[in-house]
């Protein structure tokens, strides 16, 4: 039978559509023109690649002091929320699966919402309470939004991986006498241990990723990279350094996940090897 | 499972630390703003001491409705284009071969890996009145401007009076692509895309593409069946599909700073604006309540239509198995 080329053809295009700014991204990192990131002069001439704002990057130049102090604080930032919100959302998980009373409900409700909140009521509605309650923003007023923002997410992930957990193997441990601090450290959480990692990546990439909570909360000359880069747009001298700096996380990440799976893949067999 | 004597404390203890944290930061911050939006402000950028409807009263007055317009008009430009172009492609990525297909989904996603506000910022540099897109988008209006004259004058009117075209819609002049509403839907497409395609792919990678076929063979054309037994198989997929567009682009604020410039200016741009630069906290309330409502009322739709769906699923399941056994002991 004639297959229809039309929906193809769309993904084709769509492909198209999601990597040309990536592409540019790449691109811009390369450009010698600091100020409008051209390529080409008003005379259409070739003004050529250069290399110097991954040189300024790496040798950690004087100009580009700025912008990397302020990616250094996100990761800052990213790393500790992600601990503390997988520490939190576990626990949160843990509690929702296993009773189901009205209090669970209320706390139910109380992580749900979060996730369909957009950032900005988020970011708004903890500016306020800072306000109100007169504290100064910087550095742990950003990583207390962050956190709350990125419970809701690992909750739900460490929630997905609950529902084929079969709760007989707690009841076996304690059978065996095992106490339930040792059941949960030494069962438990092995097993929910790939949940609370998916759920771990997903609040790193949305913390190192925010930019509207952040701007509510950071006070003055706290910046993140998301909103350090959205401060430039107006007045900057080096905006390659910013794309150039973008390549270099986008290379890392591929690496990271890459190396992941490639982890993962070859463990799968050893440990289908041992419960066989 | 066994009932404890300690389970009502273990309850509280594994419960405590996320509840309190989130009652903490997210419901009794939420609860101010609303309680703010019945404030006056004073001068000074505090909120005043009394209660009043103040607040309420100025949000109906100057251009905030204009504003509130332009956020649900743009939001539905978005989600509409967002579905219409996922579609296809979530169709596309599930007729693919199996192994093909995590491999295309992953490929959706992988741009996300790289900063939001630096792609943004890719798509201002590229939307620059000096940049390339620019010129295309002039000569393109130039063609359009040269063929509108070239018309007879009763087909102009007729494409004028129907709202198709305005004279000088095409005007070359001031045809800009940064800091227009066009350039705010370009990249909000742009950005919300996957969040459309993933959703609509999930639900079409259990659709069971032999019934496509057997309507091709009793007679149907290819975009009949995708229209007739496609879109209504994956109809939950569409409608998450849809809420994971239209949620963030009401709250869009990224976008529209830095592409919208002055000409579009959304809700979530008011609010920062209100809130950081004026400090006239109350109408930064109020117009986030305004926001959480147009996000809530969809939601509380959706449930609404989900909850009906599945009773009306029970229903036709109980009564199928009242009929069931009514027929047995017939029989017996």
């Amino acid at each position: 039978m004639k297959k229809s080329l039309f929906a193809p053809l769309v993904l084709a295009l769509v492909l198209l559509f999601l990597y040309i700014p990536i592409i540019l991204v790449i691109a811009y990192g390369f450009s010698p023109d600091g100020l409008s990131m051209r390529f080409f002069d008003t005379d259409g001439r070739f003004l050529g690649f250069t290399c110097k704002w991954y040189k300024q990057i790496f040798t950690g130049a004087h100009s580009m002091r700025s912008l990397l102090d302020s990616f250094w604080l996100s990761l800052e930032i990213a790393g500790l929320a992600t601990l503390t919100s997988c520490i939190l959302g576990t626990t949160a998980a843990l509690a929702l699966h296993r009773w189901k009373s009205r209090l669970q409900t209320v706390h139910y409700a109380l992580v749900y919402t979060p996730l369909v909140m957009p950032d900005i009521l988020i970011g708004i509605s903890l500016l306020m309470l800072f306000v109100a309650c007169s504290v100064e923003c910087g550095f742990w007023t950003i990583l207390i939004a962050h956190i709350t923002f990125c419970v809701s997410y690992v909750v739900m992930t460490v929630l997905a991986r609950l529902q084929d957990f079969d709760r007989a193997i707690v009841e076996a441990a304690y059978d065996l006498g095992a106490g339930p601090v040792y059941t949960f450290f030494k069962v438990e959480l092995p097993i929910l241990m790939p949940g609370i990692i998916a759920g771990g990546l997903l609040a790193f990439t949305l913390s190192i990723d925010d930019v509207v909570i952040t701007a509510f909360v950071n006070g003055a000359g706290t910046n993140t990279f998301p909103t350090y880069v959205s401060s430039m747009i107006k007045h900057s001298k080096h905006l390659p350094a910013v794309f150039a700096l973008s390549t270099v996380m986008l290379i890392a990440t591929c690496l990271l996940v890459g190396l992941t799976r490639i982890i993962s893949r070859s463990q799968t067999p050893n440990r289908m090897g041992r419960t066989a | 499972m066994k009932k404890k004597t300690g389970t009502f404390w273990s309850e509280w203890f594994v419960t405590a630390p996320s509840f309190l944290w989130l009652a903490l930061f997210f419901a009794i911050p939420t609860l101010i703003v609303v309680s703010f939006t019945f404030h006056g402000h004073t001068p000074n950028g505090g909120v005043a001491e009394q209660w009043s409807l103040e607040t309420w009263r100025a949000l109906v007055d100057p251009d905030y409705p204009t504003i509130i317009w332009r956020t649900l008009r743009i939001s539905f430009k978005v989600t509409l284009w967002c579905i219409l172009l996922a579609l296809p492609c979530a169709y596309a990525i599930a007729r693919l071969d199996k192994k093909w297909r995590a491999a295309v989904a992953g490929t959706i996603m992988l741009p996300f890996w790289t900063s939001f506000v630096v792609r943004v910022f890719a798509w201002r540099t590229m939307l620059h009145p000096n940049g390339l897109l620019q010129e295309w988008y002039c000569a393109f209006c130039q063609f359009g401007d040269r063929v509108f004259h070239s018309m007879p004058a009763f087909l102009q009117n007729t494409l004028v009076t129907l709202g198709l075209a305005t004279p000088g819609v095409f005007d070359p002049t001031n045809a800009t692509i940064l800091d227009s509403e066009m350039a705010v839907v370009l990249v909000s497409v742009y950005s919300f895309l996957p969040f459309a395609i993933m959703p609509i792919y999930s639900a079409a990678e259990k659709f069971d593409f032999s019934l496509i076929e057997a309507a091709r063979d009793l007679g149907a054309n290819s975009f009949y069946a995708f229209r007739k037994i496609f879109i209504p198989c994956i109809r939950q997929g569409i409608v998450s599909a849809v809420l994971m567009v239209f949620i963030p682009a009401i709250g869009s604020y990224v976008i529209p700073q830095m592409l919208g410039g002055t000409n579009c200016v959304l809700i979530g741009n008011k609010i920062f604006m209100r809130a950081i630069q004026n400090r006239n906290i109350p109408h930064a309330s109020a117009l986030a309540t305004v926001m959480a409502v147009s996000v809530m009322l969809p939601l509380a739709l959706t449930v609404w239509w989900q909850s009906r769906q599945k009773a009306r699923e029970q229903k036709r399941l109980a009564e199928e198995k009242a009929a069931t056994s009514r027929t047995m002991e017939a029989a017996s």
